[in-house]
């Protein structure tokens, strides 16, 4: 996260441990027929380093699951596997210092300071005084929380966002190698929520935890998730799969409805120019000769030109009209431009601008700026449409 | 009293200022050792109400039906059995004390937000280490707030204790002798000693918790305000 | 079980229910004070309390002035006030035994009887959701009947429950009355410690007893009774469960 202390300097964690639910089964007794809350035979697996998001409507099981996990909720049935170790043979309370728990109101202790909060842990397990310190200052820079600034403060004296940094601090004081996360971002406004999970995201690639999320919202799920466990109420696992999976095949028509109609352009957002095979120009440089250029642009269908500098760095298109019957190509021809891109712009990105442009192509440009090739709204619609996922950054479904 | 008498004899309180200070000392002592001892009752019933909350509703209900009984009656109940000692006039202070801190005590524990639980239960606390270091410090203000109810209510019914007999001690004594002797100064005297024992003690305990709730200052104040709940022992 | 056994007999003994010292008759002067100062009490604190609870204002200070008010032991104030409340019989013109009685009884039970009324009525209304007034105004409501229809209705229970506390204390302290030659049923106690019988002493501690969780009782059934049903099904405070 921002803040004075770069991610470089804290310590790099070392342990992540794979999480797996076994056939788990919770029923509550006499609950109603929809049964809320209960989940019925969860079998999934969670690599580690991973973040896995649970997601749903209310009552389906999320935070059940979740809860099992650090046992404040017990499994009717079925074992769920620490690193293959069963978690309910371990003691219960080592269990749970050894889990990271962070949960949507916080849960801030507030007759203690931040500092204090951060340090529960490694107090409960006999650290150090000074080692205590130590890690909590260490941990709210990790979290973008200047230490002098904020150490000696009570969590009353706090923002919301303020708030859920300390959770997440407090979370890993300890160094868990397993997260659980129950809707954390879900109290603040969708600005600073916006904000927590770009953080979030930067903070995991260093950390690389082993985290299980919760959350009723779908686009933070697609957003936060290597991997997504859709659930439907009843406790049932609807869906498990990279997020690109689950957009591009959803399993069932509940999983096509809980993601949304718009969930082509929600894989959109989750794919790059980069993924694409770009469509190569036409190309001419400023002294060329029109006429021979005007022959190019006749045997291609997209009937523009892209004039280029002498370094193949893009000036602008002229029309086929545009070009003159005889003489030489001059810069000042040049009538019109189109969105630039590079091979990190999502393809909903592009499509948006693309959309606005007068030529409708993107120029694909690398790091200098030197031209690659062109993206068109048609192969971006072409690439939603495609019902088999390209590669993804996720991990690959689990066995 | 007599009409011809001053209402306040300042020579007389001048000469007796000794007499005038063991009386309030043993009203404080009195007091206190009745609020400690309700306090250490009222806090293992919470305890234990706590781990089992079906007691609740019983001990609140008993507890309530002994604080409805008058305090003149209760007193003088006892003596028959417990004589004139300090145990006959203990025994009903301390059980009109237990109402109040028991309901304080557990209101404490209530306003302990389910999240705050939540978080500690997720981060491995055992029951015991829950209880000491995250239940009781927030329930603080709470049991305070208890506290003053029950001590200023206490430092109250001393002063009927005297009416039973003048070797409990206390304040009220003087009001006794004052009464019987048609001296209005004693009276006085007893009577607003009594408040304002009662007024400094209530701002002590005041002084007491900001100094044991840092964090709550300038954010806990409507919780803070115990008196504002009024009895609601009998459901 | 000498001393149940005739407290009994005292409490049936057909000559203790009649007469001057009668028990009906102490029961009734016991009933008359507590009412009259109950009643005194109300007529001050509920529109004082109504009105600082409907305005916001002057809340917290009210509310500080009747907990000092609780710190001030009835017993002073039946004590403080017996000395003015005879000099000024001859002044006023009224029988010294009232001066004696009478005037300070009810003093020391009317000051008593106003904190739990003023400060239940204030935070009753307070705890009525602001939204709530909020939109009642935006639908046109004048304050009186925002105060008539909204905020009393839905703060009833703890405005009767402040009234309720104050009656078993006015009760209970009534038994006081007896010291300053009051009658009421607090009379057996102190005849009772004074003649050393512990017949009459009982009987007095089980009829004052019995009348205050009497009253008690018949007012937890008037704050129930009165409490809007929507209200009572909500529910009980303490035991919400846990979010999922």
């Amino acid at each position: 996260m921002s803040g004075p202390s770069s991610p470089d300097r804290t310590t790099p964690s070392t342990r992540a441990a794979t999480v797996a639910f076994d056939h788990v089964t919770k029923r509550y007794p006499g609950t109603r027929a929809d049964n809320p809350g209960a989940v019925e035979d969860l079998s999934l697996e969670v690599p580690a380093g991973k973040i896995c998001v649970l997601v749903g409507p209310s009552g389906c099981g999320k935070t059940t699951s979740l809860k099992m996990v650090n046992r404040l909720i017990e499994p009717t049935s079925g074992r769920i596997l620490i690193d293959g170790a069963d978690a309910a043979r371990r003691d219960v309370t080592e269990l749970r210092r050894s889990i990271g728990y962070v949960i949507q109101q916080v849960g801030l202790f507030p007759h203690q300071t931040v500092g204090e909060n951060v340090a529960t842990v490694p107090r409960l397990l006999g650290w150090p005084e000074a080692r205590r310190r130590e890690r909590s200052e260490e941990l709210l820079g990790l979290v973008g929380l200047d230490p002098a600034t904020y150490r000696d403060r009570y969590p009353a004296q706090l923002s919301g966002g303020e708030r859920q940094r300390v959770g997440v601090a407090r979370a890993l004081a300890a160094d868990p190698p397993v997260m659980l996360m129950d809707e954390p971002f879900g109290a603040v406004d969708p600005i600073v929520r916006e904000r927590l999970q770009n953080e979030f995201l930067r903070l995991q690639a260093d950390l690389a935890k082993t985290i299980l999320f919760v959350t009723h919202d779908i686009d933070e799920a697609i957003k936060i998730g290597d991997l997504v466990a859709v659930m439907q109420v009843g406790g049932h696992l609807a869906q498990f799969g990279t997020p690109e999976e689950i957009l591009a095949n959803p399993a069932s028509d509940f999983v096509a409805r809980f993601v949304g109609a718009d969930r082509g352009l929600k894989r959109l957002a989750l794919a790059r120019v980069e993924s694409l095979e770009l469509r190569p120009a036409i190309t001419a440089r400023p002294g060329d000769d029109a006429a021979a250029a005007r022959s190019r642009i006749l045997a291609d269908p997209f009937e523009y030109l892209l004039l280029v500098d002498a370094l193949d760095r893009p000036i602008g298109w002229l029309a086929e009209r545009q070009v003159p019957t005889s003489g030489v190509l001059s810069e000042a021809m040049a009538a019109s431009m189109s969105p630039i891109l590079d091979r990190r712009t999502t393809l909903k990105d592009a499509l948006a601008m693309l959309i606005d442009a007068e030529v409708q192509a993107g120029i694909v440009v690398d790091r200098r700026g030197v031209l690659r090739g062109l993206v068109t709204v048609d192969m971006i619609v072409e690439r939603m449409r495609s019902p088999v996922a390209a590669a993804t950054s996720a991990a690959g479904p689990p066995g | 009293m007599r009409p011809d008498q001053p209402l306040i004899d300042w020579a007389w309180i001048a000469e007796h200022l000794d007499d005038i200070g063991l009386r309030l000392v043993q009203h404080l002592g009195i007091s206190a050792l009745a609020v400690a001892i309700g306090l250490a009752i009222a806090m293992a019933l919470a305890l234990w109400a706590r781990r089992s909350p079906g007691l609740r509703g019983p001990v609140t209900g008993v507890t309530g039906v002994l604080y409805t009984i008058p305090s003149l009656a209760m007193f003088a109940a006892l003596v028959p059995f417990t004589g004139l000692t300090l145990l006959t006039a203990e025994i009903p202070l301390v059980v009109y004390t237990l109402l109040i801190l028991f309901r304080n005590i557990m209101a404490g524990f209530d306003g302990v937000p389910a999240e705050v639980n939540e978080a500690a239960d997720g981060m491995g606390y055992r029951s015991s280490e829950r209880l000491r270091q995250i239940e009781l410090p927030l329930a603080v203000p709470l049991i305070i707030a208890g506290v003053r109810l029950a001590s200023v209510s206490t430092i109250g019914l001393v002063m009927i204790v005297s009416l039973l007999g003048r070797n409990f001690g206390g304040l009220g004594v003087l009001i006794t002798e004052g009464i019987q002797t048609f001296f209005a100064t004693k009276v006085y005297v007893g009577a607003a000693l009594s408040v304002a024992l009662a007024v400094a003690a209530d701002l002590a305990l005041v002084a007491l918790e900001r100094r044991a709730t840092p964090w709550a200052q300038g954010v806990a104040i409507d919780i803070a305000q115990g008196p504002i709940r009024t009895p609601e022992w009998i459901p | 079980m000498d001393t149940l056994t005739a407290t009994v007999a005292w409490l049936l003994d057909p000559s203790h229910w009649a007469g001057g010292d009668g028990i009906p008759t102490r029961i009734a002067e016991h009933l008359a004070i507590s009412t009259a100062s109950l009643l005194a009490a109300a007529a001050v604190a509920l529109p004082v309390g109504a009105f600082i609870g409907h305005t916001g204002r002057g809340g917290t200070l009210a509310v500080n002035v009747a907990n000092l008010g609780r710190a001030i032991p009835s017993y002073a104030v039946l004590v403080i006030v017996l000395p003015p409340a005879l000099q000024l019989a001859p002044v006023l013109g009224y029988d010294p035994s009232f001066g004696l009685s009478e005037i300070p009884t009810f003093t020391a039970m009317f000051l008593l009887a106003i904190p739990p009324i003023l400060v239940n009525t204030y935070a009753g209304l307070r705890g009525v959701d602001r939204d709530l007034v909020e939109s009642a105004r935006g639908m046109g409501l004048r304050e009186g009947q925002i105060l008539a229809r909204l905020e009393v209705p839905l703060s009833i229970g703890v405005i009767v429950g402040g009234i309720r506390t104050a009656a078993v204390q006015v009760v209970a302290t009534a038994t006081l009355g007896a010291v300053v030659a009051y009658g009421g049923l607090g009379r057996y106690i102190i005849d009772g410690i004074a003649r050393h019988e512990n017949d009459r002493l009982f009987a007095g501690v089980v009829l004052v007893a019995g009348l205050a969780l009497i009253t008690e009782g018949g007012l937890a059934l008037v704050q129930r009774l009165a409490t809007p049903r929507g209200l009572r099904l909500a529910a009980r405070p303490g035991f919400g469960p846990a979010s999922t």
